[in-house]
């Protein structure tokens, strides 16, 4: 079966694909154009798995697009392709932090409101030291920063707040003050990529807390008030906002 | 919101959210379209236009990635000048596309009118509407220009379907440029 309009995955790296494209992998991956032959000896096996990440789906002969973004290659390990795209609904997936909001308190189990279609549930023996008789003090409304131990599209998510070795390493109940506001995903992902310009040139204006959720919400604690909102303000903005002019409102404000 | 013309539809997308226990489906998302008129309570009309969108999109969304979710797709007539259902289709594929849902392909509407001495206009205004013969919409994907849906209002021939058709097609190509130069918009500010 011919892809009517497919094109190399290459070719359209850093460009913008929408659903229904059809991309092709290049020769090594797929040694037979025909149709895939089953390899039942281990002789030549293929160089490396492709990853196909979010935005892109196995058909066929290759990778259909299924969300309209830039598509993004990372070339070591196998390679990887997948889609940037922007969204503000968040859908939980395994190993993502996330900050939720708790609703109820449903016996040994807490109910939180993670952004997505159900809400998780968080054990209260999932947190550094708690025992049967050391419960955590967890009341309604707390904000709660923890990671999807499951998270599948059959099973309502369940979060955490240790890591595999029983440490917290960050994650727990956030605390007292501070203000929670909720911006677009992709935003999310600019802010937690290694030496983000944004929070170092924050970091320069005031002392502040900072806590991102994978689920677009941030949680953000200064020395007043009027710094904490100027501070959340201007991550808000920041989504609209190009470089040039964000370097400008931040010299604005430290000129102050 | 999308105009072609006159006609001006705001189209809105909420989900994959917490979908009722009595509405929800086991194996898929269960899409709901609602359309609301510019004037008045949504009647019988609405209501089909309402399936047809819903069939149409539930034809693209790959609703077996978020199973027991409900999405709900809202769109409000701002202002009504002729080919109504194709703007609605069109403002449907686009709020798909902006909320970021899983979509197999794009689907765009495309309204034929079909006058008395047979030459057909594509995307006509409510006037050529009311002189014409008969009104053709078409639904047609982006893979393979495919068709999704069409309705016909009025009568015509076999073989004036399938001229409206081809040119239903060729109309879409166009549309799906305008899809790619939009979305091409929006992320040239990353």
């Amino acid at each position: 079966m011919a892809a009517e309009r497919g094109t190399a995955a290459e070719a359209l790296v850093g460009q913008v694909v929408l659903p229904g494209d059809l991309l092709l992998l290049p020769a090594h991956y797929d040694e037979d154009a025909e149709g895939e032959r089953l390899r039942l000896s281990a002789g030549t096996a293929p160089q490396g798995r492709l990853l196909c990440g979010p935005g892109l789906r196995r058909s066929g002969a290759g990778l259909l697009v299924t969300k309209c973004g830039l598509l993004r290659h990372r070339p070591g390990g196998g390679g990887a392709y997948w889609v940037d795209s922007q969204q503000k609904r968040y859908v939980p997936v395994k190993g993502d932090h996330v900050i939720g909001i708790v609703t109820a308190k449903a016996g040994d189990v807490f109910r939180l409101d993670v952004g997505g279609s159900e809400p998780a549930s968080l054990s209260y023996l999932a947190f550094e030291g708690a025992t049967k008789r050391n419960r955590p003090n967890v009341q309604v409304g707390d904000l709660i920063y923890g990671q999807f131990v499951v998270a599948n599209k059959d099973m309502e998510p369940e979060m955490v707040c240790i890591d595999s070795s029983g440490r917290s390493s960050g994650m727990g109940i956030i605390g007292q003050d501070g203000f929670l506001f909720k911006v677009s995903l992709g935003l999310i992902r600019k802010l937690l990529a290694p030496k983000c310009e944004i929070i170092q040139e924050l970091s320069q204006l005031y002392p502040f807390e900072l806590v991102l959720g994978m689920n677009g919400r941030i949680w953000v604690k200064a020395k007043t008030v009027q710094q904490t909102l100027i501070i959340v303000n201007i991550l808000e903005a920041c989504e609209y906002m190009t470089a040039e002019q964000r370097k400008q409102a931040l010299a604005k404000l430290s000129g102050n | 919101s999308v105009c072609p013309g006159d006609t001006s539809v705001l189209a809105g997308l909420y989900g994959p959210a917490e979908a009722k226990i009595s509405k929800e489906l086991p194996d898929r998302a269960a899409l709901e379209v609602l359309l609301r008129p510019k004037v008045g309570l949504p009647g019988v009309l609405e209501r089909s236009r309402e399936q047809l969108l819903r069939q149409t999109c539930e034809a693209v969304l790959l609703g077996v990635l978020h199973p027991r979710t409900a999405i709900s797709l809202v769109l409000q007539v701002l202002s009504d000048a002729g080919s109504l259902l194709s703007c609605c289709l069109n403002a449907a594929c686009m709020a798909l596309l902006d909320a970021g849902l899983p979509l197999a392909a794009l689907f765009c509407g495309v309204t034929c009118a079909l006058q008395p001495d047979g030459t057909i206009l594509l995307d006509p205004t409510a006037r050529q509407e009311q002189e014409a013969r008969a009104i053709l919409t078409f639904a047609i994907a982006s893979s393979n220009r495919k068709v999704l849906m069409a309705t016909t209002k009025g009568s015509c021939s076999v073989e004036e379907m399938q001229q409206c058709l081809a040119a239903a097609q060729c109309a879409a190509s166009t549309i799906f440029q305008f899809y790619r130069d939009s979305v091409r918009r929006r992320y040239s500010k990353c």
